[in-house]
């Protein structure tokens, strides 16, 4: 039993990158996946990678499959849609989701025209589905450095960015956070996304973000024990999901985020917050 | 004639609205520093609008007004905050953002700022209730937060929009006592009210607004069944085809 859970893991130098990879989304990803749970901005986290997608294909087509030109062309796509919504969003009456929607629509189908243009022999499968059993050195660097990124931003981020969400309006009234927190803040959703993509897959990528946080906040009742909670079990997911993948023989992406998914359905049929959560923990009531 | 800042709010001609329709127009009055003014009026009278604008969330379409106070000694509760209550916070940790202006964004709470947060919440009578998530708050629990985050604040200049919404009456007496405090310490407040009776009770000022200043000075030579009257009246007047308005200030005749 202990042979078929830590061998993988000893024996293959894969397994292991794999294994660090999953554990740097974990610590990244999913703490920004929590605030954008929180901010109800779940589905955006979705239109996003969509939003990346097209930068990263750009940069294979000029460069080939380098992982350098596909970051930045992916950081520099996901940048600009979300620049160009929120200055839409707070200069004009539409709202942030319809002027993201709008944009990162434009996005797609300018990345589909660029890709159409040179036809086929892409092997854009790697951007589509990630690749998290052959992260090379660059890869798994990349990721960390985001990682490191991603934590130290929060922490700097951390108070103006709880007001933001659940008090924009007295953010604003006490001077000029207010921008930054949003901004930054999408900002680490794009590095997030891309970090995921070498891993996940675009398609994937926000899977480790959203479910963990999702799961959490049904066990949770404070900010930072849903953080702690749902890295824990974003990290659990990595962990399960590749000897999954490695026993089975499955993908292993889409492994670890339907992990992450049965976790989550587990939390909605066990946790206080969840649909029995009522009758599960139902105590005498108080006097007062 | 006084020095510019013995006011804390002077409005000069002031018109707003949105898209060309005023909300409220031409206003000309002036708050002098630490006085209480209670604004009055209908519904559309445009009394959220003017505390929106002087909070700086609304640019005037024609006039001025000018602050007696820095901007950053203005606080603003407005009517309908956006308060998420489904966000895990507790009563303490959001009340404490009111010392926001001496924390900041990085900043540790100190042990006799925690003490400060414990006893603001004493004041507003929610004392031990500091764990308790704000989603569990009732209505006037919530208001009476909100109350101790604003004391917090220490401005010079507070604005609030109906604090008093759906909030029951024993609230109503305690919050309005906090405010007489305020005013006792020399801050200037401008409070958006519909309890006629609290206002005479509580506000030596009041400014009756109807789109347009119906009245501005000691309540009770404002608040006259006159020009309560006649607020009534004007308020309900949007026209889709107005004509255009060519009324200046210096026509306009003292209130």
């Amino acid at each position: 039993m202990i042979d078929a859970l830590v061998t993988p893991f000893t024996d293959f130098e894969f397994m292991r990158r794999a294994l660090a990879g999953c554990l740097a989304l974990a610590l990244g990803a999913t703490p920004v996946g929590v605030f954008l749970l929180l901010r109800r901005m779940s589905l955006m986290g979705d239109a996003m990678s969509h939003a990346i997608l097209p930068g990263a294909a750009l940069g294979y087509l000029a460069f080939g499959l380098s992982l350098g030109a596909m970051t930045v062309g992916g950081i520099v796509a996901g940048l600009v849609v979300v620049l160009a919504a929120g200055l839409v969003a707070r200069s004009s009456i539409l709202k942030e989701d319809a002027s993201l929607a709008a944009f990162y629509l434009m996005s797609l189908a300018a990345g589909v025209l660029i890709v159409s243009l040179r036809g086929k022999n892409l092997d854009l499968l790697h951007v589509l589905f990630g690749s998290v059993l052959s992260l090379d050195d660059g890869s798994l660097l990349l990721i960390a450095a985001i990682t490191s990124t991603t934590l130290l931003a929060l922490a700097l981020l951390y108070r103006p960015l709880v007001l933001e969400c659940f008090d924009p309006s007295f953010l604003r009234s006490i001077g000029r956070w207010s921008p930054v927190a949003h901004y930054g803040f999408l900002a680490l959703v794009v590095l997030n996304l891309v970090s995921g993509f070498h891993a996940l897959g675009t398609l994937m990528a926000v899977g480790i973000m959203i479910l963990p946080a999702a799961a959490a906040r049904l066990w949770a009742k404070t900010l930072p024990a849903m953080l702690a909670c749902a890295v824990g079990l974003a990290f659990a997911s990595g962990v399960i999901g590749l000897l999954a993948s490695f026993h089975l023989d499955v993908p292993a992406g889409p492994a670890i985020v339907l992990t992450a998914g049965l976790a989550h359905v587990a939390s909605i049929l066990l946790a206080p917050g969840g649909a029995f959560g009522a009758r599960l923990y139902r105590r005498r009531h108080l006097e007062a | 004639m006084n020095a510019p800042d013995a006011f804390a709010l002077t409005c000069d001609n002031l018109t707003l609205g949105y898209d060309r329709h005023p909300a409220v127009h031409h206003l000309a009055c002036a708050f002098p520093r630490g006085a209480m003014v209670a604004v009055v009026g209908p519904n559309g009278a445009g009394k959220s609008t003017l505390l929106k604008a002087i909070a700086g969330e609304l640019d005037p379409i024609e006039g001025r007004y000018r602050l007696g106070v820095p901007r950053e000694r203005i606080a603003y509760l407005p009517q309908r905050g956006e308060l998420d209550l489904g966000f895990p916070v507790s009563v303490f940790d959001m009340v404490a953002m009111g010392l926001w202006r001496q924390i900041g964004a990085f900043g540790r709470l100190r042990p006799a700022q925690a003490e400060q947060v414990r006893a603001t919440l004493a004041r507003v009578g929610l004392s031990g209730q500091e764990q308790r998530p704000i989603g569990t708050l009732s209505g006037g629990q919530l208001q009476r937060a909100r109350f101790a985050r604003l004391m917090l604040q220490d401005a010079d200049l507070l604005l609030l929009d109906e604090p008093f919404n759906a909030i029951d009456s024993r609230t109503i007496e305690d919050l309005s006592a906090i405010m007489q405090d305020w005013h006792a310490e020399g801050r200037s407040i401008v409070a958006v009210l519909h309890d006629l009776e609290l206002v005479r009770r509580v506000f030596p000022h009041c400014l009756l607004l109807a789109r347009e200043q119906l009245g501005f000075g000691p309540t009770a030579d404002v608040l006259t069944p006159e020009r309560l009257a006649r607020a009534r009246t004007l308020a309900e007047s949007f026209d889709e085809h107005a004509p255009v308005c060519h009324r200046h200030a210096d026509e306009e005749h003292a209130a």
